[in-house]
């Protein structure tokens, strides 16, 4: 199911959470939504899982409209909202349950789907345990499970890895990697190493705008724009050196790294590189080279170049 | 409607794993049960077959006990966030009132069904006017059904129950009584206008045995008014929060 986000807006008071969003995720897309707190994140997958209305724009899931057809959309999507509410005074076995019956899932279907959820979820010690007396962690899981428990098509997840200690950080992202190989995923996180390693592709948004939206790869491409290597000479007077990379056609600046080792980093002009031209000044002058590495910019970089303007 | 039942059972199991239902009806079976045959004019006293006396207890104690179950009905979902966790399941706003209403119309009528044996007591003891207690029935019914849509309204207006409970209980006091003794002091359309407000009126006049379509329609009415608004209260959080 295809998800077509159109100029969305949507205000608390004076104040815009969300203005003019629009975006597209394909089917089987695993979309990550970036952007630091307050930036319009929840807001919009609130207004995704039909629980807000944006007072312009549309939101068009699998053909159908948030303002037309809601009962149809939510059929096909599993929420897990950010403070993940759950009912404290019931078991985890008696609230899946009431998800399940919720879902109109057949009676007879009912019971494999809730122990399949319990085992997905990593919640089989705990499944006769109260709500109110499991961990957070534990808590999350059964977040998950009740998201998951009628197989959607869509799962939207706010931030999915809160309070979760990191063995349990790396099994709920292995966990949204299997479920994103057949579903529609979007989750969202201000951690920015956790979206690059389970989303195809990461929007980033600040201010309640789409800033960037693209791959990991692309954003620092886009960021990046010319080549930036840590070059690492040997073999003869770190002055010389620099003076001879700095005579290159290609090469902008050079800047010492490390002067006890001899570790240059060396930036060429936009759409240039100058990595052949080095390796043939090291030959001309019988220096060997220890080190070249390309320096990439972090995403971290980006995130905050994007955000804090 | 699988959606309104699941909200009501989840409701329902909720109000006896609190306790709150078992005292409920204890509570209510006590009271009733002193002043019908034990305290004051009660039934051997007054010498008649009905259970005038019984109606107007569970008249009085209904309209305290059922703000009390209906206090939570709403605004437990709104405080611990779980509104967000209904509303984005495939439930309309419509299924998740009515199954709130249900669940507490629900336990109301456990509480009001082991008094029937008053009913077969008195049917043993003399002859009994049977319309007029099943008609006294059907009233507390729809007395019961006025109140928990008015608690249900009062419970969506905020997060904190103890609001939900003052305020279903204020309003409340308006219908049950205040409107009741405006009417008795006033003359001519003021007096007929708020006699026909008045829950007190149209309670009697069924209770006494009398079917009037009017009483129903003030008693739908009021039921319908109030899960109306409820409705109309939380789609506008959702629109503006």
């Amino acid at each position: 199911m295809d998800i077509v986000v159109e100029h969305l807006t949507k205000r608390y008071g004076p104040q815009k959470a969300v203005d003019d969003i629009s975006f597209t995720v394909k089917a089987g897309e695993v979309l990550g939504f970036l952007g630091p707190n307050g930036a319009g994140k929840t807001t919009t997958m609130k207004i995704l899982s039909c629980f807000l209305l944006p007072e312009e724009g549309d939101v068009k899931i699998g053909g159908y409209s948030i303002h037309e057809h809601p009962e149809k959309i939510k059929k096909h999507i599993g929420y897990l909202p950010e403070n993940n509410p759950l009912y404290q005074d019931m078991n985890i076995i008696d609230f899946l349950e009431f998800i399940a019956r919720i879902h109109d899932i057949p009676k007879h279907l009912i019971e494999e789907r809730l122990l399949d959820m319990v085992k997905v979820c990593g919640l089989e010690g705990e499944k006769h345990k109260l709500i109110r007396e499991l961990s957070k962690g534990y808590q999350q899981r059964v977040g998950l499970a009740q998201a998951l428990i009628h197989d959607p098509d869509i799962l939207i997840l706010d931030e999915p890895t809160t309070g979760l200690d990191p063995n349990q950080i790396v099994e709920i992202r292995e966990l949204i990697k299997r479920i994103g190989k057949e579903k529609t995923v979007i989750l969202s996180s201000h951690i920015l190493a956790e979206v690059e390693a389970t989303c195809d592709r990461i929007l980033i948004i600040n201010n309640g705008r789409v800033v960037v939206d693209g791959t990991a790869k692309e954003m620092r491409k886009q960021a990046q724009g010319s080549e930036i290597l840590k070059v690492g000479i040997a073999g003869g007077e770190i002055n010389d050196i620099f003076e001879k990379l700095m005579e290159i056609e290609s090469v902008e600046t050079v800047d010492f790294l490390d002067f006890e080792c001899q570790i240059l980093e060396v930036q060429s002009y936009p759409n240039m590189s100058s990595v052949k031209a080095i390796f043939d000044i090291c030959v001309a002058n019988n220096y060997y080279i220890t080190e070249l590495t390309p320096v990439e910019t972090k995403l971290e970089d980006i995130f905050r170049e994007l955000t804090t303007q | 409607m699988n959606q309104i039942l699941q909200i009501a059972r989840r409701e329902l199991v909720g109000f006896f794993a609190s306790l709150m239902g078992y005292v409920l009806i204890i509570m209510f079976l006590g009271f009733s049960g002193f002043f019908t045959w034990i305290y004051g004019d009660d039934i051997f006293f007054i010498g008649e077959a009905n259970l005038n006396i019984f109606f107007k207890v569970a008249y009085w104690s209904l309209f305290f006990f059922i703000p009390a179950l209906t206090m939570r009905s709403l605004t437990g979902e709104i405080r611990g966030g779980t509104l967000e966790l209904l509303l984005t399941k495939p439930i309309t706003y419509w299924q998740l009132i009515l199954g709130k209403f249900t669940s507490t119309i629900i336990l109301i009528s456990m509480a009001l069904a082991p008094s029937v044996i008053y009913y077969i007591s008195l049917w043993s003891i003399g002859s009994v006017d049977h319309p007029a207690i099943i008609l006294g029935y059907i009233g507390l019914l729809m007395m019961s059904m006025s109140y928990i849509s008015l608690g249900i309204f009062c419970s969506s207006l905020s997060d904190s129950p103890i609001i939900a409970l003052l305020s279903t209980l204020f309003i409340g006091i308006f219908f049950h009584q205040i409107f009741e003794t405006i009417a008795s002091s006033s003359l001519g359309v003021m007096g007929s206008f708020f006699s026909s407000l008045s829950m007190f009126t149209h309670f009697e006049s069924i209770s006494r045995g009398i079917f009037d379509l009017q009483d129903f329609i003030f008693f739908f009415s009021m039921i319908f008014f109030g899960l109306y608004a409820s409705k109309e209260i939380l789609v506008s959080r959702n629109l503006n929060a």
